[in-house]
């Protein structure tokens, strides 16, 4: 079969992620994934609810938060959102090089962001000793945060593997699901963030 | 496939199929196997157990390797045992029920067997390598997290294993079941196993990920220093406890749930009767379902949650009762009135009822949260859960064996050794655990080495392992009956039992690799009875005879096991050099890399041609 070639809108599906019972299948799958996760994260957010105040005579949250630093993190990982929703776009029209900008432009933001985070945790262990180690609300600033940070990493080392595997192969309806489950993932990694903005950070500056 | 299987094949060519087979029916066989052989494990455990506990102050084991025995028992039986025994049928028969052609994802369906068996084997490892974990198969913080030595290491590595193959069994299940459902397939049409394997998926998806993180703290505390559950540093080891039942409540429905869709399967098909109230069966299964998240503080009762969460979580667990009892009537109206043929498959099946409903009414005895701090952490406790997990769980997946044995290996099992195993079995089960209610009533505490003489407790404890020798004695039964018939048994039909009423028995025992030739048009419930009925015998095609597209085998997933493998016995023993610290990375490299390979590689799978086919004979 002729699924090799490249993709154009005049021989093709309406949507060439869910152009296979593959496509449909991977989708569906990672949002059944996406629900485990849910509760994953709800466990981590609970841990954290029940240690945040348990600072063990350390740094507090107050002590340690500056929004400005998490008002930058949050628009770089929101517009890096927006910008794989322009991708996604760009790829059911069947603009493959569109497609590869606009995801390019995704990482960069995805980076951005991570730099933006390891800059962070530095800054508290160097300048208030605060560690994972410190105290319970230590271990879980760090385990909450890190794992959504986990996944940060792991999204981009996939979309960048995924990115430079087709460079040079232009859609197919074998790629086009890689695609699209990878944005959908990156969408629940946003969401998430959303959460630890106002649980972490936001609570943590008032309370 | 006739063609390849008349071939004489060697012994690293057969190694090499399972090693790298994306075949579900084969991943399910190994599933068996692997639970077959921990459950033999944790049988012999459990006889280790009973042995000391035969007379008061027996020293038969010393109480450090008696703390290690219990441990190991429940978390090998629970994970190890039961757990990918009923994965393993509902892989090799659910996708027949439905009439697929494979799961959705069969490189998926692979790692998670692997994963499985890798977290099974490395906890094990334990009992060479320095100890087995002794903090329970609870594994209570703060006593998990100051065990000394590795064993509880090895209990946190290997359920974080075996429990992502779980995760990634659920998924595949459902996605499955959503998308790969044969033409006229609805979901008011789908047998109860089937259901109830989609329902068990939901649970393993929104169940095991708490396990995950409360492993992940357990991990942490142990590992790298952290303070969830140390007290000085403003830790709270109830978060454990929490993070430990929400996974864990509903884990005792993921195992219960697909035992009962095999005994909705079985019951209609020996009593030549269609399931009575099928929209009951299916509605109560997810009531239990969801009323399962809702308890799990019921294990936690004596913790001092207050009165408040007490009465809450207590009156939502007894609200389960009723659901569970709507399938029990349901089983004894669908047996009403029928012409009962009574088997081994039968007759587990008839035990089932009354010893799980005994457990269900001491279930709601411990769920009184009064009541409770009288019941909790004694033998009553133990005689409790064994009633539903052996009487339910385990009387399951014996049942299911048997009835599906000729469909995974094409051999009916032999009646009369089955009917000497079920009896031995279910005496001694009755033996061994009845008595035990009056055992914990009387005050003898669970998880304690010895019991003192002259309280009352010698005669019970001495009857309950001559009931555990018994069953032993009925499993091996069981295991010569699998021996013998896989040398001497005769090859069975399409339908042994003559009465099929689902989809996997209208294809040949065992099936070919792509199971159905042609896709089956489903015309409703209990299609292939529907077509009996109509004179037909056997299933209208929905589709013309074409070529069949199928997934290559792949070695990535065995590779990616080792990989995470190698990072586990890393993880678990940098804390004593920080050289092990390379077996982590390497090991997280070897998995990554072939998780990239996969991703990267493109796949197209294969065809066999539609002249191929042909010559089949079916
Ligand atoms: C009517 C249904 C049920 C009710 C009301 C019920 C209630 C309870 C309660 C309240 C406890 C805690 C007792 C204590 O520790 O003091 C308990 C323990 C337990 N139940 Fe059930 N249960 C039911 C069904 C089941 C089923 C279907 C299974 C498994 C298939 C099961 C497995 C267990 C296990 C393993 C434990 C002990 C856990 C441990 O502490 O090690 N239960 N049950
Ligand atoms: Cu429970």
């Amino acid at each position: 079969m002729s699924q090799e070639h490249s993709l154009n809108p005049e021989n093709l599906p309406k949507d060439p992620a869910k152009a296979t019972l593959e496509g449909r299948n991977k989708f569906l799958g990672l949002w059944f994934f996406l629900g485990g996760e849910t509760v994953l994260f709800a466990s981590l957010f609970a841990t954290y609810l029940a240690l945040r105040n348990s600072t063990a005579g350390g740094p507090s949250s107050q002590d340690l938060f500056g929004l400005e630093l998490v008002f930058i993190m949050t628009i770089l990982l929101l517009t890096s959102s927006l910008t794989s929703v322009y991708a996604i776009y760009q790829m059911k029209n069947y603009n493959f090089k569109k497609m590869q900008l606009w995801f390019g432009i995704t990482a960069i933001l995805g980076l951005g962001f991570l730099g933006f985070e390891i800059y962070e945790f530095y800054h508290y262990i160097t300048d208030y000793g605060f560690t994972f180690r410190s105290s319970a609300f230590g271990s879980a600033f760090y385990t909450l945060v890190g794992f959504h940070g986990g996944h940060v990493v792991f999204g981009l080392s996939w979309l960048i593997a995924i990115m430079v595997r087709n460079a040079k192969r232009g859609l197919t309806l074998q790629n086009a699901p890689k695609f699209n489950t990878w944005a959908l993932y990156w969408h629940f990694i946003d969401v998430v963030w959303v959460f630890i903005f106002t649980v972490v950070y936001l609570m943590g500056m008032v309370s | 496939m006739s063609i390849a299987s008349t071939q004489k094949r060697g012994f690293g060519a057969i190694l090499w199929d399972y090693l790298t087979t994306v075949d579900h029916k084969k991943i399910g066989n190994m599933y068996i196997a692997a639970g077959a052989f921990f459950f033999i494990l944790g049988g012999l455990e459990a006889l280790i157990i009973r042995i000391q506990l035969v007379k008061p102050e027996n020293d038969f084991i010393s109480a450090g390797l008696y703390n290690e025995m219990i441990t190991m028992h429940g978390t090998t039986m629970i994970f190890f045992a039961a757990t990918p025994l009923l994965i393993g049928l509902m892989n090799a028969i659910m996708p027949l029920q439905i009439g697929a052609r494979d799961v959705a994802f069969p490189f998926l369906n692979s790692l998670g067997f692997w994963l499985f068996l890798a977290g099974g084997l490395l906890m094990n490892c334990s009992w060479f390598l320095g100890g087995a974990p002794d903090a329970g198969w609870t594994a209570y913080a703060p006593l998990s997290v100051v065990s000394p030595g590795h064993g509880t290491d090895f209990y946190v590595m290997g359920l974080q294993l075996s429990g992502a193959g779980t995760l990634m069994g659920g998924i595949n299940f459902l996605v499955t079941i959503v998308t790969m459902r044969a033409p006229g397939m609805t979901y008011m049409r789908m047998p109860l196993f089937t259901w109830t394997t989609f329902i068990a998926s939901v649970l393993i998806l929104f169940a095991f990920p708490a396990l995950t993180v409360g492993l992940f703290l357990l991990m942490f505390d142990r590992m790298f220093g952290s303070a969830f559950f140390d007290i000085a540093l403003g830790g709270n080891s109830i978060i454990w406890q929490h993070l430990f039942w929400i996974f864990g409540h509903p884990e005792v429905y993921i195992l219960i749930l697909p035992a009962f869709g095999m005994f909705s399967e079985i019951l209609p098909v020996f009593s030549k009767k269609r399931l009575f109230g099928y929209t009951s069966m299916v509605f109560a299964t997810i009531l239990i379902a969801f009323l399962g998240f809702m308890v799990w503080a019921h294990h936690m009762f004596t913790v001092g949650l207050g009165p408040t969460a007490n009465a809450i979580f207590s009156v939502a667990t007894m609200a389960i009762a009723v659901p569970t009892g709507i399938k029990i009537f349901n089983w004894l109206a669908t047996m009403w009135g029928g012409s009962i043929k009574i088997n081994s498959a039968m007759l587990w099946t008839l035990a089932f009822i009354p010893s799980f409903t005994i457990g269900g009414m001491t279930g709601v005895m411990v769920a009184i949260s009064t009541a409770d701090y009288q019941y909790h952490d004694t033998y009553f406790v133990i005689a409790h859960f064994h009633y539903v997990i052996v009487g339910g769980v385990v009387f399951g997946i014996l049942a299911g064996l048997t009835y599906w044995w000729p469909k995974l290996f094409g051999k009916v099992l032999n009646e009369t050794l089955g009917k000497i195993a079920f009896w031995l079995f279910f005496i001694g089960f009755h033996l061994t655990f009845f008595i035990q209610h009056f055992l914990g009533l009387m005050g003898m505490p669970r998880r304690y080495w010895v019991f003192l003489e002259g309280q009352g407790l010698d005669t019970g404890n001495l009857i309950s392992t001559i009931g555990a020798f018994l069953m032993a004695i009925g499993s091996v039964v069981f295991v010569y009956n699998v021996i013998i018939t896989s040398i001497k048994g005769e090859k069975a039909p399409a339908d042994p039992w003559g009465d099929g009423r689902t989809l996997e028995w209208s294809i040949p025992s065992p099936p070919p690799e792509y199971n159905f030739k042609q896709l089956p048009l489903v015309r409703g419930l209990d299609p292939l009875w529907i077509e009996k009925m109509e004179g037909n015998n056997k299933m209208t095609p929905a589709e013309p005879l074409d070529d069949i597209h199928m997934p290559n085998g792949s070695i990535l997933p065995f590779i990616m096991t080792i990989g995470f493998t190698i990072a586990s016995f890393g993880f678990i023993y940098q804390v004593d050099h920080s050289a092990w610290l390379i077996a982590v990375f390497g090991g997280m490299a070897i998995a990554l890399g072939t998780m990239l390979a996969r991703s990267l590689k493109d796949d197209d799978g294969y065809h066999i041609h539609k002249e191929d086919l042909e010559k089949e004979v079916d």
